[in-house]
């Protein structure tokens, strides 16, 4: 009791100066500090995680009359529209007046309106995906069970009716309003086989497009480089009758034969997916016609329950990041920048830990300590500090210009002019990168030389060992998770850096992934897709930034992931040797 | 020529006192010989520098006998670890340190030219003052030295860890947790795993600086007896600032002070009945 009173009483009767003496205040500040980051941190991961999420859940689809408050000199009009509430936001009337809308203030109560972004879709018809409404001038809310939203191949999503569907320009199922039939996705029968059977020639298609006809064109490439080195061997263009050019020209119409034989395979599946049609009606009775072909898939979210929303939800996920991108980035997935980010930095790490743990060792362990080496640290330093930017045009003016152009001199003449290596790619950026994060990797594994006890060098020493057997055996082992350290700094930076990228070989659409098929499987030369730059094109770069915008939040909350998830696995692999390597605190 | 040169240097640095005793250890230098035994090390004038010839050892002259213990005693920076350090050649990872002198390992001299240093200290193991087993299992631990050699064949490598394990009193106690990391030991069984790390690889000659002073009463006590059932197969000098400890296990004491051996005897003798008073009043606790 009497230790309680005391340690209440105490602080009321402390000074000031006692008060910042004892280091109370200072607790504070670090909390704050440590708070600060955790919120920005949380904060960060939750606003792009809403902002980019939501996008995927089903939401309900709306049919609702708008009086549209027209500008100076309009008819007012009275639309039907159908779709989906995006955003909502409040807006004063003083502002909307000043837009040039008639709005009669003596109508509203207040003086703060919300208006609505709503997702009417349907871009061939009406030209544009959203339009803003104002809450007080919609009438007559519904949501109709028989709404459905189609996302197609193109054109963005469709908000309507299905009125028909068609086979062979036959209509062979027809809803009628008046008999109360309504399309429903779960029962119609007739759309799911003609779906399904769609999805099987669509597969066929891309079977035959990507693979063997991407195949064919790779024989055709051999083939036109092949004829190309032996003019360059024979020194100028084979006469006709020459051994070669016959046999080159052989196998070219052999090739030629079997390409003609898919092509017309391919027609004929092309007619065939055409066959089955979709008749539908938008919110003002236009009708349309959509080919199964087009459709991704047909949803109706007003049917839907929570757990089918969420069933959907994941699908629609998975889709994002297992698909190829559409309609200039703007919809499908992000898969091939996904890919193309992780196999960049996995390469990067390949090159740079090898090359900064040697360039560490040598300057700790080999070098005389003097001030050449002291020079070199300080430039070694600080290089870290060059703006990434300028790694970006030194990788393209060296790596891509001369060591590349060099390298199709000496080993791809054939391909010439086009370039192979002298052109930005997965090698350029992988190495740019590398060269990037290479000063991070040499000062953290030299801190973890100097941290090694002499007495565990001069042990192994004392056994007889010579120097390059102690550091292979004892040294760089205990080293190793400061060269771990090492590693996650650099990848944490090179998996986020954008700028020198665009310099060295990441370009807006890769038409296929560096790691392919096709011999030699790994293409080092080829130009891929990354998610920093997926950000910056479908935010900045869309043609339709209102509907990319929920993706920009998604793919940076996926590239935040992915950097998480490489670290992590750094962590881990690092905690695990911190563990097996732990020395005796000395 | 050097060497006049360095003797001109010392007789510079050294102060006036300890010019006399110098002078009257090298009169009774054949009183310092430890009688008629097997000669395994032998130090012959050895002057040793470290930066900026700064001098760290003034020609020392002692002789080690074979298969006894041999004890270095003195106060701090009095030179007995830089000996030590001489014999298996750990000098020479220090910078700027310079060595004259002789220093025989029967008969060889271990600075000579033809000399091979993992050779060297494959002969000379050395034990150091703080525990410092590698991050590795104890069997991996013990079998460091015999990999660096390129024994590779399992069955001679365990036989080898069991017999230095149960050299080193440790069998016993480790048999049946060998794969565990070696960091997971106390520090007196630490320490007498480092013991049976170098005596794994049969040395000639063992090393011990300061071997105990980081460890307890008890361990002290292990590592002592260790010692003592050594000297059988090993010729084993060691280091020490606790005289008790030097009274204890070693046959010959040598006593050290600023960089000179004063005097080296058999031990009994140099405890009970010193020649000189600098000894005298080490051991006897008035300085040091």
């Amino acid at each position: 009791m009497a230790n309680t009173k005391a340690g209440k009483t105490n602080p009321k009767n402390r000074s000031v100066g006692q008060w910042i003496n004892s280091g109370d205040p200072w607790i504070w500040i670090y909390a704050g500090a440590v708070s600060i980051c955790v919120i920005t941190v949380l904060g960060l991961l939750l606003l792009l995680g809403v902002k980019g999420f939501g996008h995927f859940w089903p939401s309900d689809i709306l049919e609702v009359t708008y009086a549209e408050p027209v500008t100076e000199g309009q008819e007012r009009q009275v639309l039907s529209l159908i779709g989906e509430i995006a955003e909502s936001q409040e807006v004063s009337i003083a502002q909307l007046q000043s837009a040039g809308l008639v709005i009669n203030e003596a109508d509203h109560e207040e003086e703060i309106l919300t208006r609505y972004l709503f997702k009417v879709g349907n871009r061939d018809v009406t030209s544009r995906d959203f339009m803003w409404v104002l809450r007080p001038y919609l009438s007559e809310f519904k949501f109709p069970e028989d709404l459905v939203v189609i996302e197609r191949k193109e054109w963005g999503n469709f908000y309507g009716r299905i009125t028909e569907l068609k086979q062979h320009g036959i209509t062979i199922w027809r809803a009628n309003q008046s008999k109360g039939v309504a399309f429903d996705v779960e029962s119609n029968d007739i759309y799911g086989r003609s779906m399904q059977r769609a999805q099987a020639l669509q597969n066929e298609i891309e079977r035959i497009e990507k693979g063997t006809i991407g195949d064919i064109n790779h024989r055709f490439e051999r083939l036109r480089l092949q004829q190309r080195r032996d003019e360059l061997d024979y020194g100028g263009s084979l006469p006709i009758g020459h051994s070669k050019l016959a046999e080159l020209n052989a196998s070219r119409s052999l090739l030629d034969r079997e390409y003609k034989a898919l092509q017309l395979e391919l027609a004929e599946i092309y007619r065939e997916i055409e066959r089955d049609t979709i008749v539908v009606e938008t919110a003002d009775g236009q009708s349309l016609e959509i080919p199964y072909a087009k459709v991704v898939h047909v949803l109706q979210p007003n049917k839907m329950s929570v757990v089918q929303k969420s069933i959907t939800y994941c699908k629609l996920f998975f889709l994002f990041i297992t698909d190829d991108p559409r309609e200039a980035n703007t919809e499908g997935g992000i898969f091939p920048a996904i890919f193309g980010t992780v196999m960049m930095v996995v390469l990067m790490s390949v090159m740079v830990t090898p090359c900064g743990v040697v360039a560490a060792v040598y300057l700790h362990e080999y070098a005389k300590q003097g001030l050449v080496t002291r020079l070199i640290r300080i430039s070694v330093n600080n290089l870290a500090g060059v703006p990434s930017i300028v790694y970006g045009v030194f990788g393209l003016g060296f790596f891509v210009y001369f060591v590349g152009g060099n390298i199709d001199n000496a080993f791809f003449p054939e391909s010439l002019p086009a370039p192979t290596f002298g052109t930005p790619g997965m090698l350029w950026a992988s190495l740019t990168l590398a060269l990037l994060t290479l000063p991070v990797v040499i000062v953290a594994t030299e801190e973890g030389l100097a941290r090694i006890p002499r007495a565990v060098r001069e042990g192994s020493l004392a056994l007889g060992a010579t120097k390059a057997e102690t550091l292979w055996k004892i040294v760089l082992p205990i080293a190793s998770p400061a060269m771990m350290t090492g590693l996650i700094l650099a990848v944490a930076r090179a998996a986020g850096e954008v700028a020198p990228l665009m310099l060295v070989g990441v370009v807006k659409l890769a038409p296929s992934l560096p790691l392919d098929g096709h011999f030699p499987y790994v293409h080092l030369d080829q130009k891929f897709m990354h998610l920093g730059f997926h950000i910056y094109d479908v935010g900045f770069q869309s043609p339709n930034v209102e509907a990319a915008r929920p993706l920009v939040y998604a793919t940076s909350f996926l590239l935040v992931v992915i950097i998480a998830v490489l670290n992590f696995s750094a962590v881990t692999m690092r905690n695990h040797l911190r563990e097996k390597y732990k020395l005796l605190e000395s | 020529m050097k060497h006049h040169q360095s003797e001109d240097q010392k007789d510079h640095k050294v102060e006036g006192h300890q010019r006399i005793d110098i002078a009257s250890l090298r009169a009774n230098k054949s009183t310092a010989e430890p009688g008629p035994l097997e000669v395994s090390l032998e130090v012959k004038n050895l002057n040793l520098y470290y930066d900026n010839d700064k001098q760290a050892l003034y020609d020392v002259n002692l002789t080690i006998p074979k298969n006894h213990v041999t004890a270095f005693i003195g106060p701090s920076g009095c030179g007995k670890s830089t000996l030590l350090r001489s014999i298996n050649r750990m000098n020479d990872l220090v910078d700027g340190c310079r060595i004259e002198g002789e220093i025989l390992l029967d008969g060889e001299n271990v600075y000579g030219p033809g000399v091979e240093i993992t050779d060297l200290r494959r002969r000379v193991g050395m034990v150091f003052q703080k525990p410092n087993p590698f991050p590795k299992s104890i069997y991996e631990n013990v079998a460091y030295g015999l990999r660096i050699q390129g024994i590779k064949r399992k069955r001679v490598i365990d036989e080898a860890v069991e017999k230095a394990l149960i050299q080193a009193a440790l069998w016993d106690e480790v048999k049946d947790r060998l794969n565990d990391n070696a960091l997971g030991m106390s520090g007196g069984q630490q320490q007498r795993l480092v013991i049976a790390r170098s005596v794994a690889i049969e040395p000639e000659v063992l090393l011990l600086d300061e071997p105990a002073s980081a460890l307890d009463p008890i361990s002290t006590l292990k590592i002592e007896e260790l010692i003592d059932s050594l000297k059988d197969d090993y010729t084993i000098v060691i280091v020490t600032h606790n005289m008790q400890q030097a009274a204890r296990v070693s046959d010959f004491t040598a006593f050290m002070y600023l960089g000179n051996l004063i005097e080296y005897g058999n031990t009994d003798k140099l405890f009970t009945n010193p020649h000189h008073k600098q000894t005298e009043d080490y051991i006897t606790g008035r300085y040091g």
